[in-house]
């Protein structure tokens, strides 16, 4: 009898895909739910790394008829002491646990992990990209240099030997031309002949060849080919996203809570847009330093405040290391308003002139204490500056926030489209 | 001394080889198996994991369910919860045994014995298989349901198609013939008459019938309730079939597709009756191969050992008190039968005598062993071959629990002389679908008056249908049917316990 045996294993995977896809849309808005919960408890890098969601069975339910209750018989193994007769005490006896559930059904909640791609597209489902996004699309092109054929003009130092020499044999070949083998041949012929009047033949084949073999160059200028090159637009594939966050006296744990989060999902946002995603951090009191993540969000400080100074940190280091044409810059800013009264100028001043020219997109969030409604409040200092040069045409986005679960609707609401106030950007 | 079919654990496609002819040379000449023709594929894990989600089948329809089942053994594989099995066999002609490349040499000679040889010899031969399930014809089902769904979805858009199958999805269990009809079911047969159906309906498509005015509709005798019974084929415990052929507004396609879950349903509904057989006697094959293969030195006592300690873990039966026990372990329980048998055949005392006249000592192992796996299913080879030395070896006993009785749950029989019939009994009883699944039926249709379906549920020892679930199946059915339906349940004397009435959804809310 013939046995087939077959290797399945190359065979392309991912067959369940499509399932797994139909499981996901139907299930959306509860696994939405699950990733946000999730997406909560992670520090900013970590958010992207897909992972177990958790959602409730219910929604995703297949039912059957079930039979429940009732008198019950069962055969068990392992009888030790009981003899016909004997009575068993219902609670906890050691006895007849029902056998075992049907898999997953009796769950209360389905875990599944999540694909990395799966998570962030979930997490960021409903956002659309800012109209920003064309300003930035112009923005983000170089040109760059990639081959494009040959050519049969160019510089020299373009010459592709290989294609010349080729097209060369080509011709040669065509035309016949006599090859040195061959006129030496002749040559050993002529050197061996004895008989005169053959020797005299047999030069004047040999004139005929030599003559022929200069009327036909070795390389003729027709065969020269040369590498052709084109200039593309290369789009950056590259990103920093600039963190300035107000860290004096005034900054609660709250508030940095709120200014993590936010950072967070811009984190996320850049990253699927880009292959490479830089982060910077400056934090300032009265004056800015550049830190790592976890100076910036729990290290200790204290001082006065002075906003222009983390803006003048961040147009230095721009200007020494991102360069605008290579990088796409994104800014978030996070405070709690204050400033002092003479710095508004400066502020504006550098605001208007060094860093929003160089910037896709700045985002100031003004976080308040838990409770308070930032709306009732007057209008802080910083906010009343920025909200002056936002009137008079600066791309800025601002919002208040004063609740964890205000984030994600503020950074909804900054990123979706909105027609007025992006066309009023330069 | 026979050459070794392998030395430590690694194999490549000709090991493969070598095994399948070893293991075929002991199955047909020391155990006479007659077996379909072995296609052995090798597997993934991933795709393991891809067969499991759509029900061991290689290839199957979309749908939603599949994926989560694939993405709820994902995650508890991934977290090493759950194990793969080393196998997954399909009933089909050529029969299909999938391998995991995991495996060792050792355990790709297990798994070969037990699937390509053991269940396949099963599925050949067992009555209930060659009943109801067609073997030659089974992937190109599964192919043509495939592609209909699809099509289906194409035509039909998505959201159609998948409230459609997900209502049959629920009424899958009850979606079964239990009684052989007058024709054997011909799955090659179903695609073509599908086909032909379709190109009919488009052949006599003619737009003017739709414009010819309507007679006086004729006034409906009124039927006798017999009569109308009689006519609808009622009662009928197939709700699929009777979805599929009297619902009154389901569109062509929506009844095929009825069809296509019915057909699978009825494809395993031999599997779940012969669990405990079908394991004992792949299990029981495995181990008669494996041995054979170790006295003719063609594997090693160090392969032969690791073949015995996960042999002994599938056989394993944790008591009732152990925290692992989760019923009874059909490998270790058919097993353990096969080789009592055996017993019986080869050595009877004098109690087996009087309990098995018919096989006592007939010596031909084999040939009993055969006509057994031939003509039973499991709760009449528990009922018939379960010997009271196998009882008391597992030393069975069986409890009687009635929520009335405030002493507690009895113990209504054990291990003993007077125990034996009754501990029997209540085992096969266990095994019996008969007893296992509801037992709802159609039993009447409101014709005259608001087209209400009515169906009984006959409870059995009180005995009830959960409440939730029985209300969203019954939405379901109510979705397909179009008109309200009630389910009563009746105890035996025909006293109502409950009564539930569903409408149908709206098509347009459910959309």
């Amino acid at each position: 009898m013939a046995i087939h045996i077959i290797d399945r294993r190359l065979n392309p995977g991912g067959k369940s895909l499509e399932n797994r896809q139909r499981f996901l849309r139907r299930a959306k808005s509860l696994v939405q739910g699950a990733v946000k919960k999730t997406s909560q408890e992670r520090d900013i890098k970590d958010v992207l790394e897909g992972g177990e969601v958790t959602i409730p069975l219910d929604g995703m339910h297949e039912p059957r008829f079930r039979r429940e209750g009732g008198t019950r018989d069962m055969v068990l193994p392992g009888n030790k002491k009981f003899i016909e007769g004997d009575y068993l005490q219902r609670s906890g006896q050691g006895s007849a646990k029902d056998s075992g559930p049907g898999e997953g059904d009796s769950e209360d909640a389905f875990r599944f992990v999540l694909s990395r791609d799966e998570f962030v597209d979930l997490f960021l489902d409903d956002l659309e990209l800012p109209d920003l996004a064309k300003r930035k699309i112009a923005q983000t092109e170089s040109e760059g240099i990639q081959r494009a054929g040959y050519t049969t003009s160019g510089s020299p130092s373009n010459i592709s030997v290989s294609r010349t020499v080729r097209r060369a044999m080509a011709r040669r070949i065509a035309l016949k031309r006599p090859s040195k083998d061959e006129i030496e041949e002749l040559e050993a012929a002529i050197a061996a002949c004895a008989d005169e009047d053959e020797r005299l033949v047999l030069l004047a084949q040999l004139e005929k060849l030599k003559a022929k073999s200069k009327r036909i160059p070795f390389i003729d200028p027709i065969d020269i080919r040369y590498r052709r090159f084109e200039t593309v637009p290369k789009p950056v594939a590259q990103a920093v996203m600039f963190c300035l966050m107000d860290v004096s006296g005034s900054m609660s744990e709250h508030m940095k809570d709120l200014a993590k989060r936010f950072y967070m999902l811009l984190y996320v946002f850049l990253k699927r847009r880009y292959k490479h995603v830089e982060i910077v951090f400056i934090r300032h009191t009265d004056r800015a330093e550049e830190v790592d993540e976890q100076t910036f969000f729990y290290g200790p400080a204290s001082g006065g405040t002075l906003v222009s100074s983390a803006l003048q940190a961040m147009h230095e280091i721009v200007r020494e290391r991102f360069n605008p044409s290579d990088w796409n810059i994104y800014a978030a800013q996070a405070s709690d308003g204050d400033n002092s009264y003479s710095d508004g100028e400066l502020t504006g001043m550098l605001l208007t002139d060094k860093i929003l020219p160089a910037c896709q997109f700045f985002a100031y969030l003004e976080v308040g204490e838990s409770g308070g409604s930032a709306f009732d409040l007057s209008d802080s200092s910083l906010w009343t500056l920025y909200d002056r040069l936002r009137n008079s045409g600066a791309p800025l986005s601002m919002r208040k926030v004063s609740e964890r679960s205000e984030i994600f609707p503020v950074f909804h609401d900054l990123f979706q489209r909105r027609e007025t106030q992006e066309k009023a950007a330069p | 001394m026979t050459e070794r079919l392998f030395e430590g654990a690694d194999w490549d496609f000709h090991t493969l080889q070598r095994i399948t002819d070893a293991c075929e040379e002991v199955a047909t000449n020391d155990l006479g198996l007659d077996v379909y023709p072995n296609q052995i594929e090798v597997i993934t894990a991933e795709q393991m994991l891809d067969a499991y989600s759509s029900v061991g089948m290689p290839l199957f329809y979309k749908h939603w369910s599949f994926g989560k089942h694939f993405a709820y053994h994902e995650a508890s594989y991934r977290k090493g919860l759950m194990g793969l099995a080393y196998e997954i066999v399909i009933n089909s002609s050529p029969c299909i045994s999938y391998l995991m490349e995991e495996n060792t040499a050792t355990m790709q000679t297990l798994v070969i014995a037990h699937a390509a040889f053991g269940h396949n010899h099963f599925f050949k031969n067992n009555y209930l298989f060659k009943q109801w399930t067609d073997a030659d014809g089974i992937l190109d089902y599964l192919d043509f349901a495939k592609n209909y769904v699809m099509s289906c979805e194409e035509r039909y858009g998505r959201t159609e198609v998948e409230r459609t199958l997900d209502a049959a999805h629920a009424l899958m269990s009850h979606g079964i013939d239990r009684y052989p009809g007058k024709k054997k079911l011909d799955l090659r047969a179903e695609e073509k008459r599908a086909g032909r159906r379709r190109q009919h309906e488009e052949e006599v498509f003619n737009d003017l019938w739709r414009t010819v005015p309507k007679g006086a509709s004729k006034t409906k005798s009124a039927l006798s309730i017999e009569r109308r019974r009689k006519l609808l084929g009622l009662p009928q415990e197939n709700l699929l079939y009777f979805l599929e052929k009297s619902a009154p507004r389901l569109a062509p396609w929506q009844r095929e597709l009825l069809r296509i879950v019915r057909h699978i349903a009825q494809y395993f509904y031999p599997q779940s009756q012969t669990k405990v057989m079908n394991e004992g006697t792949a299990t029981y094959v495995h181990y008669r191969i494996m041995t054979k293969l170790h006295q003719q030195g063609r594997i090693t006592d160090g392969n032969f050992l690791e073949f015995l300690q996960s042999h002994t873990n599938v056989v394993f039966q944790p008591e009732f008190d152990d925290p692992r026990y989760s019923g009874f372990n059909p490998y270790a329980l058919g097993f353990a039968m096969m080789q009592d048998i055996e017993r019986i055949v080869t050595s009877p005392s004098d109690e087996d005598r009087e309990w098995f006249p018919d096989i006592a000592g007939k010596n031909d192992v084999m040939g009993v062993l055969r006509d057994v796996w031939a003509n039973y299913r499991d709760e009449s080879f528990i009922a018939q071959f379960l010997s009271p030395k196998l009882m008391r070896q597992l030393r069975m006993f069986h409890l009687h629990d009635d929520p009335e009785e405030r002493a507690g749950i009895r113990v209504d029989a054990i291990h003993d002389e007077r125990g034996f019939r009754r501990v029997r009994r209540e085992l096969a009883r266990q095994h019996d679908v008969g007893y296992i699944d509801a037992n709802i039926e159609v039993v009447d249709v409101d014709l005259s008056g608001d087209r209400r379906l009515i169906l009984h549920h006959r409870v059995i020892k009180g005995s009830q249908l959960n409440e939730t679930d029985a209300k969203r199946v019954l939405q379901h059915l109510a979705d397909l049917w179009t008109y309200d339906v009630a389910l009563i349940e009746v105890d035996a004397n025909d006293k109502v316990l409950r009564e539930y009435v569903v409408s149908p959804r709206p098509i347009t809310a459910a959309a």
